[in-house]
């Protein structure tokens, strides 16, 4: 019979090891027109697992970079970027998609596929399970996105923006990874886009012991999905930890960032309606 | 702990069987070779007795695959006894919300296909009129041209006589070398058994001034620049920057088509030239190692073998060439939809146009011409 660790809920599942991405002392160095502009200069940064993180950090901070890297696109000139026990590089093997999902800003769907071929993709390109399954469990995240069935077969061309985005996330999520990784989630969505959005990855989020790293702009999605806010300046991490602590940290840009009219007014959305994650 | 498969563990229970589903029943672990097959023959071999109670509280983890695969198993209705945690049940309540049979993929019927063809034959129309409409608004851009010298594009214009033609050079220029070289060892043979050596001037001088040094020269131009053209365009749209030049009020025809239309007008001829002067190089080695003609012979003899008409024909065709080269390739480049599939047909179909064109073209001056210079 099981052991006493089988009928942990699945947050609790011993394989995934308790930070998700493990990044320490990274240095990003871009070499342009001869010159080396350092981006990261020793950022760390520790995602534990079940953890809703948000990058958040002024135009150019290097976040996009930063979530490259965690996904072995990039790799850092210097310092290590551990994701799920493994070295990022070596993420992009066979069945990939099963460890990290990742929601590219444009959406990133292959243009020459059908709606329902794009989701069902990387699933499709292990061989192992039969059509008709993977036909059913790429419909079911179809849905679960909040599209309808008879988008199933239209092509990317066809899509508006918010589609795209949610078709991609769709993809994203077809082999359930624990790790999640969203570049600008919500924009481009209409304001119900948006908050179905919320709700989805919520309660993905709560059954599924989701791990989610997102880089957002988006205040209100900030601090409706995050448990924690990481924010990038100064080539580093200078704070991280839950939204109100962040919040209270003196530097001018969170400063800007969070108290600005902008801040002001989802910070009122925030004292009306309590953390729900 | 070590990742166990997913399996299915079948014990006697009051009322029935009891079934307890153990192991990760997660997609990475599902999609693991050899497991999908050993899983189904368990689940083949529970069809056959009804199973009475299902107990999911021994699983290690149930992803939505997972969940499908019972639930499909299931025959997509709850079974009479479930025991499962709230999470998993979650997550099987929403497969069951969103099981739901696929829309089918409607086979065309006969009246749609009998349409498609219709569409068909309106495309072909519509390419007619869109490259008419092309070659409608270069002439008024050449006018506007004329009218106003300084306002032209003239970096453009130089830009793409560089890249087009500067750049083009080396290969064009080892083509007919090589291309030179045999023709004049093939034909060489044949001279020789009727004593004829001498007139391999003549032969290599009217083909490949007249005919193989332009026909060549806009084979080679269509394949790499026709291509280039029409996906520089092709990205533009694709990526919403042709949108913004219109929305800026900066005319398509004027900026992107007439500069490449003129530097390609520009250019061709004299690739034609170079060519030919690279090809009758070959030839004039390989008539030197193969026959004993020698270069001084052969350039002295050149003149008088192939009239001069012929250059001019050469170059007046090339000039038609590169223009055409130009025009298929802006017309297929602002064809393009905004998806890379469309990019890739819109490439091939203005490459595979072009040389057509060009050939076509080529026949056509050769009956046009045919006392001219021979």
């Amino acid at each position: 019979m099981q052991t006493s660790a089988a009928i942990l809920p699945a947050e609790c599942t011993p394989d995934v090891p308790a930070p998700v991405v493990d990044i320490r002392g990274l240095w990003s160095v871009f070499h342009t027109a001869g010159v080396d502009v350092v981006i990261h200069k020793d950022l760390d940064l520790v995602v534990p697992r079940g953890e809703v993180v948000s990058l958040v950090g002024g135009s150019g901070t290097g976040k996009t970079v930063l979530l490259r890297q965690i996904l072995g696109l990039q790799s850092p000139a210097r310092g290590t970027v551990t994701v799920l026990g493994k070295p990022a590089a070596v993420l992009g093997a066979q069945g990939a998609a099963s460890r990290v999902g990742m929601l590219f800003q444009h959406g990133a769907l292959y243009s020459a596929f059908t709606v329902l071929e794009n989701i069902a993709f990387a699933l499709r390109e292990l061989n192992s399970l039969p059509d008709a399954l993977i036909r059913d469990a790429a419909l079911l995240k179809l849905q679960m996105v909040g599209l309808d069935v008879k988008h199933a077969h239209k092509m990317p061309a066809e899509l508006s923006g918010g589609m795209i985005k949610r078709v991609a996330l769709a993809r994203a999520l077809i082999m359930d990874p624990p790790l999640l990784l969203l570049d600008e989630p919500t924009a481009g969505l209409d304001p119900d886009g948006a908050d179905a959005f919320c709700n989805l990855l919520r309660s993905l989020h709560h059954e599924l012991g989701l791990t989610v790293v997102m880089v957002t702009h988006d205040l209100d999605t900030l601090f409706e999905l995050s448990t924690r806010v990481a924010v990038v300046a100064d080539q580093k991490i200078i704070v991280e930890g839950p939204p109100r602590e962040v919040i209270a940290f003196p530097h001018p840009f969170i400063h800007d960032f969070f108290l600005g009219e902008r801040g002001q007014r989802a910070m009122e959305l925030l004292r009306e309606y309590p953390f729900t994650v | 702990m070590e990742a166990s498969p997913p399996r299915i563990v079948c014990q006697p229970a009051s009322g029935g069987l009891q079934v307890l589903a153990q192991g990760r029943w997660t997609a990475a672990a599902l999609t693991a070779p050899g497991v999908w097959a050993t899983l189904t023959r368990d689940l083949q071999a529970l069809a056959r007795e009804p199973a009475a109670a299902w107990d999911l509280t021994g699983l290690q983890r149930l992803d939505h695959l997972g969940a499908q695969v019972l639930w499909n198993h299931w025959g997509r209705a709850w079974p009479a006894r479930l025991e499962a945690l709230a999470d998993q049940r979650a997550v099987l309540e929403r497969v069951a919300r969103y099981a739901v049979t696929p829309p089918a993929y409607q086979r065309p019927t006969l009246w749609q296909r009998f349409l498609r063809l219709g569409e068909l034959l309106f495309k072909v129309a519509d390419h007619g009129q869109d490259l008419l409409r092309l070659v409608g608004q270069l002439v008024l851009d050449l006018a506007r041209l004329a009218r106003a010298p300084r306002d032209a594009p003239w970096r453009d214009i130089t830009g793409h006589v560089f890249h087009i033609g500067a750049t083009a050079l080396p290969i064009t220029a080892m083509v007919g070398f090589l291309i030179g070289v045999v023709l004049a060892y093939l034909t060489s043979q044949q001279l020789r058994q009727f004593g004829a050596e001498i007139y391999i001037v003549n032969i290599l001088g009217l083909s490949l001034i007249r005919e193989l040094g332009p026909v060549l020269a806009a084979v080679l131009i269509a394949g790499r620049s026709g291509s280039a053209i029409t996906a520089q365009i092709g990205v533009m749209r694709v990526t919403e920057e042709l949108d913004a030049m219109r929305v800026m009020g900066i005319p398509h025809g004027f900026r992107l088509v007439m500069p490449r239309a003129i530097a390609l007008a520009v250019a061709m001829p004299l690739l034609t030239l170079w060519t030919t002067l690279a090809a009758l190089f070959g030839g004039m080695l390989a008539a030197d190692l193969v026959l004993g003609i020698t270069p001084a012979y052969f350039i002295s003899n050149l003149p008088r073998a192939v009239a001069v008409s012929n250059l001019w024909l050469a170059m007046g065709k090339s000039a038609v060439f590169g223009l055409l080269i130009a025009l298929i390739g802006c017309h297929y480049g602002l064809r393009v939809k905004p998806n890379t599939e469309s990019l890739g047909q819109g490439t091939t179909a203005s490459v595979v146009s072009s040389i057509t064109v060009v050939i076509l073209i080529d026949a056509l001056f050769a009956v046009v011409f045919k006392n001219i210079g021979i």
